[in-house]
């Protein structure tokens, strides 16, 4: 009585335990060939940074700077070994981690209470611009840094009421400098944003429910939200920046708090509220793997370059996993 | 007499004469040089028609006298070897089918390992390797000048065929390799591709050559089933060159229809299934299907209908190259429709083995996928008819695979003969076997892999697992359950009242009893009120459960309902696989100590693996089926061993004090028909499972008191149905007789049943020997084993 020919889903390759508090932010070090072997950040609920080595897996620092205040992003600045911390305690950290260093060396002040995650995108040699959810219920903020320079506000036309961002991602096509954003809002949909224009290229609504996650795969012009409802949906872009749905599929229980495309544009992970990380084929969208490990709602995934995943959940542990690594 | 001929003629004699009478090796050397001059390879040949004349008259008598002359003390006449290799001059030069001949029938005249034998073996050797057998063949091709051929044609045939037998049995141990059947009918095979090469060139130089020599050769080699050797280099070869030609194609077809009749099947059945496919298969024969009756019955009607031995790969290349040809199109469809026919015969149906069924179910499939709407069009009606009346047939099967062999091939028929309109639909589980069938029947397109490579590396795992959370509170205890089971409106509360059901039996026994019976009425009745998944599976193991807890009241319950009114068949089933679940678990030494942990992981995603064979099993109930079968050969081991039962955990049976309310009111009824329920008759597929049940029962029972008087109501039960048409049920039959001898003591098996297991046994000789399903000849002798097992060990005690 064969009940099935497929493989039975992988355990995590390992555990990472410790952070005492619901884990809401991953990130791997971008693999700076400085610090050698490659490491994870982890934000949790109570404030605290954990900086786990791989190797080890252990955590090898604890950055304390958001007074105790929810970490809800983190990111590596490209080409520096600089984090960006997001807090619920409205600040943005920035940290120095060269040489065993671990202080903060900058902050912005954030004016959103929200949970919008921020988006970074490089431009050029030590400069990147910031979008934050801004002083506007619905509006975002582009900031160009190191300066702290607001360059621009972006707000939806009036008649628009998107409701509040929720998700940002910011990019660039290889072959034009001119920076986008994409961001989900609260009414499910996704805006295109024209960074320079200051003004929304297209805009589609592929959710009932509030846009939780979304990547995007530049390569492609393709790009995937997920939502607090049953459903994962994936939108391309056509030539003329203009936004249309592909197909959505369908989620056996809802909820989605994150959904990251592995930097190969091979596979996608899902961080589920029913405590499961879920795997796509990123061409095909055919399901690979429902990974069912955790006790609690997953909060966030992350992928590293060589492939590796972690996912973080409300049970205070972040599961390792390694799939598909042939790279 | 012309002189030239009387000359030639004298030369033979005084040469002949020579040799037998004079030692002197000069006189010898120059004798045979001479004579050398007739076969024409020396810088002075002798006339044309004197050679003539010796090739034909004279040169089988002289080779005869070089073959008795032939000794070791001869050959040392001239040491440096010059007469050895005159002598085998004349064998390998002069004209090849009398040297053959010739030494063939030294062969036989020599007697034992000798010299002589051994030299002459050596230039048989020398003679195939030469490529003189082509020459031989060659000869035999072109045009005969004279007649009285065809007996000489017939010697040799038998000869050249014959050979690795004649050497074979000549040189016994000495045997050279090159003789061996499966070295020399491979070098035949060169040697046909060499000589038709010959016939090519001879028909492009405007000559006119016959094959039919060839052809025979190719029979009688494959009637003596050398098939694989001969055509395993014939088709490669042949494939390629007829890519090529038109010549060497007709070439081909006209071997192929020389081919006599009395072989033709041999040849063809060998050809279908070397053929690479199709194609290959139409250029190798051309229309000769067409063309021939004997060739047309052995493609149409031997290889589909008689024989099923062969794979689906060669039902591919049959049936394809039945479609290439608008000539041969008629006889597929045709093919067709006899199939069908066939398919749909109740009396086939029943009686053929499974594998012919799958044989011919893969015929029909390959035949749909070659035919085209318009030809399925014409013949829509008959088959309608015929498809219909085969799925009826087939459904009605006790056997799991014949009923999805009925689905599959009729989903596909009806498919394809109503291409615009709604077809059949089944449910059939998703396997190798169902998706091998599938694809037999998607439409021939040569080459059509879109899949990139990419995706290869992404296999998904298994996603079984990923189901709803719920939310919903389970009810804790059992009289809750009950009412939220009959009453509630909240289908999330009944889903996990469902759920928690085996639980809550399995750790409140008290309460439970107080209310089994209504339990178990409430769980035989409860429908599927929403898609639960694994809802047949949990309700069985509640079931299971309550009926562990308190065996005597609700056995007694669900055996009277068995045989009640207005049960449906599915939950007449039900309750035989639960009576039987739970006889299994009761029996189980310190089944009450059961951990509660894994107990309650039991009702989670990954189940323990004694209740996963509860899995609810719509198909044959062969769960514990496979589980007594498992037991019977373990036991079969230990009794061999003489450590009877001694692995096994003790503590007392607790099956023995309620067996009896299993067992009897299951066995009293079952020749009285209700109006809704009739076991003789059509319900013969719950006659199957209840005889099934009443064996694991037996079984179950093993070291009961009981076990005797249930041995013999069984015994009784069994006799009464023994030439019963469904192999299903003989099958149970056969598995209740195993469970009888290993559950009752022996002593008491003979003392009390000795003339029941006397005509038993007899009844078991005969279906070993003549059952046409394999299962059920397996069984049959492994019960009999069992039974003689039995009386082996018995015997020591009669001493």
């Amino acid at each position: 009585m064969a009940v099935s020919l497929l493989p039975p889903p992988p355990d995590p390759q390992f555990v990472l335990r410790g952070t005492q508090s619901a884990v809401n932010a991953l990130h791997f070090s971008g693999g700076t060939q400085a610090q050698g072997c490659p490491l994870l950040f982890s934000g949790s609920q109570n404030g605290l940074i954990h900086i786990w080595s791989l190797q080890t897996r252990r955590a090898v620092a604890t950055l304390d700077g958001h007074g105790g205040q929810s970490v809800t992003w983190l990111q590596m600045l490209p080409q520096s070994p600089q984090l960006l911390s997001q807090g619920r305690d409205l600040r943005l950290c920035l940290w120095d981690l060269a040489e065993g260093r671990n202080a903060v060396v900058d902050s912005v002040c954030l004016e959103s209470v929200g949970f919008c995650r921020s988006s970074v995108l490089g431009v050029g040699q030590a400069r990147w611009m910031l979008a934050v959810p801004g002083k506007g219920i619905d509006e975002v903020q582009i900031l160009e840094m190191p300066s702290k320079t607001s360059v621009c506000t972006l707000k939806p036309e009036a008649d628009a009421k998107p409701g509040m961002p929720m998700c940002l991602g910011l990019w660039q096509a290889e072959s034009s400098p001119r920076p986008f954003l994409l961001a989900g809002y609260e009414n499910g949909s996704v805006a295109l944003w024209d960074v320079w224009e200051r003004k929304v290229c297209s805009h589609v609504s592929c959710h009932e429910e509030p846009v939780m996650g979304l990547d995007f795969d530049s390569q492609k012009a393709r790009g995937v939200s997920g939502s607090a409802g049953k459903a994962l949906a994936v939108w391309s872009l056509d030539g003329q920046q203009a936004l249309q749905v592909c197909s959505t599929h369908q989620l056996t229980n809802p909820g989605i708090s994150d959904v990251t495309i592995r930097p190969d544009h091979k596979i996608l992970a899902t961080a589920g509220w029913d405590h499961r990380i879920r795997v796509f084929h990123w061409r095909t969208m055919k399901p690979l793997a429902v990974l069912a490990f955790h006790s609690a709602s997953v909060h966030c995934v992350a992928f590293a370059t060589n492939g590796l995943l972690a996912a973080g959940s409300k049970d205070q542990r972040i599961s390792v996993w390694s799939l598909y690594q042939r790279m | 007499m012309d002189p030239v001929l009387s000359a030639v003629r004298l030369t033979v004699r005084e040469a002949i004469h020579t040799l037998s009478s004079s030692e002197d090796i000069d006189l010898i050397l120059s004798t045979l040089g001479f004579l050398k001059r007739y076969l024409g390879e020396t810088e002075d040949p002798a006339l044309p028609e004197e050679q003539e004349e010796f090739a034909t008259v004279h040169f089988s008598a002289f080779l005869r006298c070089l073959v008795n002359k032939l000794s070791p003390v001869w050959l040392e006449l001239s040491p440096d070897g010059q007469l050895e290799e005159l002598w085998d001059s004349f064998f390998l030069k002069g004209p090849a089918d009398q040297a053959f001949l010739v030494l063939m029938e030294a062969f036989e005249g020599t007697v034992g390992p000798s010299f002589c034998l051994m030299k002459m073996a050596q230039l048989l050797a020398n003679f195939l390797s030469q490529s003189r057998m082509a020459a031989l063949m060659e000869e035999q091709c072109r045009p005969q000048k004279k007649p009285g051929f065809p007996l000489l044609q017939e010697t040799l045939l038998n000869k050249v065929v014959g050979l690795p037998d004649h050497l074979g049995n000549c040189l016994q141990q000495d045997n050279l390799a090159l003789f061996f059947p499966q070295n020399y009918f491979r070098l035949l095979g060169e040697e046909v591709v060499r000589v038709l090469q010959g016939i090519v060139d001879a028909l492009r130089g405007g000559l006119d050559c016959s094959v039919s020599f060839l052809s025979q050769v190719l029979g009688k080699i494959c009637i003596q089933g050398r098939q694989k050797e001969i055509l395993g280099v014939l088709v490669p070869r042949l494939t390629v060159l007829t890519q090529e030609s038109c010549l060497w194609q007709r070439v081909c077809w006209r071997l192929m229809e020389q081919v006599p009749d009395r072989t033709m099947e041999a040849v063809l059945t060998g050809l279908v299934v070397a053929a690479p496919g199709p194609e290959v298969l139409s250029r190798l024969l051309g229309n000769l299907v067409v063309k021939s009756k004997k060739a047309q019955f052995v493609m149409t009607q031997k290889l589909l209908f008689l024989k099923y031995q062969h794979t689906t790969s060669m039902l591919q290349s049959l049936l394809g190259y039945l479609a290439l040809d608008s000539q041969r199109r008629p006889l597929l469809i045709q093919a067709l429709k006899e199939l069908l026919e066939t398919w749909g015969s109740s009396s086939a149906v029943r009686h053929a083995p499974l594998a012919q069924q799958h044989y011919l179910s893969a015929a029909i499939l390959v035949c749909l996928a070659h035919v085209g709407e318009p030809e399925l069009r014409d013949s829509r009606d008959e088959l309608l008819a015929s498809m219909m009346a085969g799925v009826k047939c087939h459904l009605d099967s006790s056997l799991h695979t014949v009923r999805r062999l009925g689905m599959i091939v009729a989903e596909v028929v009806s498919s394809r003969i109503h291409c615009e309109g709604p077809h059949l639909k089944f449910q059939y589980e998703d396997d190798e076997l169902s998706r091998e069938l599938l694809a037999l029947a998607t439409p021939w397109t040569a080459g059509s892999s879109t899949l990139e490579a990419d995706d290869d590396e992404f296999i998904p795992y298994d996603m079984s697992g990923d189901k709803e959370l719920k939310s919903s509170k389970a009810p804790l205890y059992i009289r809750d359950c009950i009412e939220v089971l009959t009453s509630s409106e909240d289908m999330e509360r009944w889903e996990a009242a469902l759920q928690a059901l085996e639980n809550l039996v399995c750790r409140s026994p008290e309460a439970t009893r107080e209310v089994s019976v209504e339990l178990a009425k409430v769980l035989l009745h409860l429908e599927e009120r929403t898609c639960v998944s694994g809802f047949e599976g949990l309700r069985q193991r509640a079931l299971v459960a309550v009926t562990v807890m308190d065996p005597a009241h609700v056995a007694e319950y669900l055996t009277s309902q068995f045989y009640a009114l207005n049960y449906s068949l599915r939950q007449r089933m039900d309750i035989l696989d639960v009576l039987t679940l739970a006889a299994q678990e009761l029996s189980r030494p310190g089944h009450l100590k059961r951990d509660p942990q894994q107990v309650s992981c039991g009702s989670g995603s990954q189940r323990l693996p004694a209740l996963a064979s509860c899995q609810p099993d719509h198909s044959t109930g062969s769960g514990w089926r496979a589980v007594v079968e498992e037991r019977i050969r373990s036991k079969t081991r230990r009794f061999s061993k003489g450590f009877p039962r001694q692995e096994l955990a003790s503590g007392p049976n607790e099956f023995n004090s309620v067996a009896g309310y299993f067992f009897f009111p299951l066995i009293q009824h079952f020749d009285r028909p209700l109006v809704t329920f009739d076991l003789l008759g059509e319900d013969q597929l719950v006659l199957g499972r209840l005889i099934h049940t009443l064996g694991a029962l037996m079984y179950l029972a093993v070291n009961t008191t009981v076990a005797v008087s249930m041995g013999k109501a069984l015994l009784e039960f069994v006799w009464a149905l023994r030439f019963h048409v469904d192999i299903y049920v003989r099958r149970g039959l056969l598995s209740a007789v195993s469970s009888i001898l290993l559950s009752v003591p022996a002593d008491r098996l003979l003392a009390d049943l000795s003339d029941e297991l006397l005509e038993a046994r007899s009844w078991l000789a005969d279906v070993a020997e003549k059952d046409v399903d394999e299962d059920c000849r397996k069984q049959a002798v492994r019960t009999l084993l069992l039974l003689e097992r039995l009386k082996d060990k018995f015997l020591p005690l009669t001493h």
